[in-house]
């Protein structure tokens, strides 16, 4: 992701109900913005700024992120919305689980 | 040229010229002209589900636009019958809304609308930056670059839309 001002946060972003077998995630690309993908993370999911932003950092520096984690249903209807704001988000099954 | 979008009270507003409303308009034709409408399968069962096609596209544009979201190919092609239809329309009707409100002067849109602009913008933005395989240092790239190089235009162009979605996105927010 380009531009903008990497922000100071500290908390794991990656423990989104982990107990759940399904997770969605967010991989990196040269096109979206890290606004926009920080706000595409808020409007979503309903995320708290600095959440969303944590999750766009993992993004961004780590190559991924887990963004939710459910039922395969619900992964799939993230998946679909996420596609609709064109991230390149994909699900699968917790290989933890 | 434009200082991108601010908010207002009603949603947001920006100020484009003639030149700017001719992209404007020509990029939300190309996602149009790119991405076909969902209903569109010989079946009319299907059609009428919007079941689509389970096969990925191979144009990396639309690939890219419509991403597999599965690793395995079998779950990714029954998930893509069920969402691509969907997704296409969407694209169709964000790009739609830009092509209706992209005037000359002053626009002032509601904030669905300006999301719909943010989603549009996006598209076209990753439609151009795969066809010209930018990467995440464009900017530096653009900024190095000699004005007659063929590639100029199109950098130019590219990064006046991240400007103008980055303004966006904050203005909405």
């Amino acid at each position: 992701m380009p531009s903008t001002a990497p922000v100071e946060v500290e908390r794991p972003a990656s423990d989104v109900r982990p107990d759940l077998p399904w997770i969605t995630i967010v991989w990196n690309d040269p096109v979206n913005l890290m606004s926009y993908v920080t706000y595409v993370f808020q409007t979503v999911f309903g995320y708290p700024r600095d959440k969303a932003e944590k999750l766009m950092l993992d993004v961004h520096h780590k190559g991924k992120a887990v963004v939710s984690s459910g039922t395969r249903e619900e992964m799939e209807r993230d998946v679909q919305i996420l596609h609709s704001y064109g991230l390149w988000a994909t699900v699968q099954q917790d290989s933890a689980s | 040229m434009s200082t991108g979008f601010h908010p207002s009270a009603t949603g947001v507003t920006a100020e484009f010229d003639a030149a700017e409303v001719s992209i404007l308009r020509s990029l939300a034709d190309m996602i149009l002209g790119l991405v076909e409408p969902g209903g569109t399968s010989e079946d009319p069962l299907e059609r009428a589900l919007s079941v689509g096609s389970s096969e990925a596209p191979e144009d990396p544009a639309l690939a890219r636009l419509f991403p597999s979201a599965y690793a395995d190919d079998e779950q990714a092609a029954e998930f893509r019958r069920f969402t691509e239809a969907g997704l296409r329309d969407g694209k169709r009707a964000d790009a739609q809304v830009v092509r209706e409100t992209a005037v000359v002067g002053t626009i002032a849109l509601t904030a669905e609308q300006g999301r719909a602009w943010m989603r549009a913008l996006n598209d076209v933005r990753l439609t151009l930056g795969t066809r010209l395989e930018i990467t995440e240092d464009v900017h530096d790239e653009l900024a190095g670059m000699p004005e007659d190089d063929p590639r100029y235009p199109a950098f130019v162009t590219y990064d006046w839309l991240t400007y103008l979605q980055d303004t966006l996105v904050r203005a909405l927010w």
